[in-house]
């Protein structure tokens, strides 16, 4: 593979991140707002976008602060919301693998649409992709901020009715899974991933059932790991 | 009723750190070694479809199929999407008229 310059990395990753970029001004703007309407300017969303950034966290968190919540049960719901960032690190160990200083940025700024960009990415060499992935983790947090920062200051302002914008988001993982289904012969993950994501909502309900998800669908992957290995597989 | 500002940032601290603890938890649990262990590299092949799968579940989680319009905004919206994706391969299309016609939907039911 030839070595890319940063131009054509940052348009690359300007090109993939388009939809995020809509996705994030939006929601990020749908924060700011709300967060304005209870009483926090844009400094506020400046701060929390850019420490916090977490689309779903930050909408409980306008809950949370505005609702004066206890420390006990702001740590728990945030535990609940976010558990399921353990799952990317996991997935993503070999690609971020030695990319330095970089690295402990794109850790931290592991969002649900950087991870699926990142992951979803076709390069075999990881190494030589990884300031790729910075720079899609960089636009993403970027986006974001402006987002939030954004529907802060001109809140009140805006009339114009938005109401299923956030749908982008939808289609946008819509889109990865397509396009991973596609590219992927083996769609047994893929299902797996779905149908007891599913179940667990049927039976956990919407604010509880990522745990239990990610939990069977971690226990199922490994089940059926055997279907695949070949006898000289470490461990 | 607003609670006192250092109050609200004792919260937003506490929400941040342990977003960043669960961040970077598994990166300095299993990435310390040389070599990845076989079952997390096992896990990290397959893990992204699954979870993509779970996120498309999770962004729909809140959509009610037992009290009217019963989902059918989105299951129009979704079929269009994939349909659309099927077709032009396209995310930003795929993306865009997915939104749109969503939007619509909702404004029509």
């Amino acid at each position: 593979m030839t070595k890319q310059t940063f131009k054509s990395e940052l348009r690359e990753a300007f090109i993939s991140t388009l939809p995020v970029l809509s996705g994030y001004i939006f929601l990020g703007m749908g924060f700011g707002i709300l967060l304005r309407l209870k009483g926090y300017n844009f400094i506020w969303a400046f701060f929390i976008s850019l420490t916090m950034y977490s689309g779903s966290m930050q909408y409980v968190a306008v809950d949370l602060i505005s609702g004066g919540a206890t420390v006990i049960t702001t740590a728990l719901t945030t535990l609940m919301v976010q558990a399921r960032h353990l799952f990317y690190g996991v997935s993503l160990i070999d690609k971020y693998r030695g990319a330095g200083i970089k690295k402990a940025y794109m850790m931290f700024a592991l969002t649900d649409e950087t991870y699926a960009l990142t992951s979803g990415d076709k390069a075999d060499n990881h190494k030589a992709r990884q300031r790729y992935y910075f720079i899609v983790t960089l636009l993403d947090h970027i986006y974001w901020i402006s987002g939030c920062v954004l529907g802060a200051l001109v809140g009140s302002v805006i009339s114009f009715d938005v109401t299923g914008i956030d749908f982008v988001l939808t289609a946008l993982f819509i889109t990865i899974f397509v396009e991973q289904w596609m590219s992927s012969s083996d769609h047994i993950p893929a299902i797996i991933g779905v149908c007891l994501s599913v179940a667990c909502l049927v039976i956990f309900g919407s604010e509880s059932f990522l745990i239990p998800a990610m939990l069977t669908i971690t226990v199922a992957l490994m089940l059926i790991r055997k279907r695949e290995e070949t006898p000289n597989d470490d461990i | 009723m607003m609670i006192s500002d250092t109050r609200a940032i004792i919260l937003l601290a506490v929400m941040v750190l342990i977003t960043a603890t669960l961040r970077i938890a598994p990166f300095i649990i299993f990435g310390s070694g040389k070599k990845t262990p076989g079952y997390i590299v096992y896990l990290g092949r397959v893990l992204p479809y699954a979870i993509i799968g779970m996120l498309v579940v999770y962004s729909l989680k809140n959509v009610s199929i037992l009290s009217s319009p019963f989902g059918i905004p989105e299951a129009i919206a979704c079929a269009i999407v994939v349909l659309l994706h099927i077709w032009k391969r396209s995310t930003l299309i795929s993306v865009f008229f997915g939104v749109a016609s969503y939007m619509l939907l909702l404004r029509l039911f």
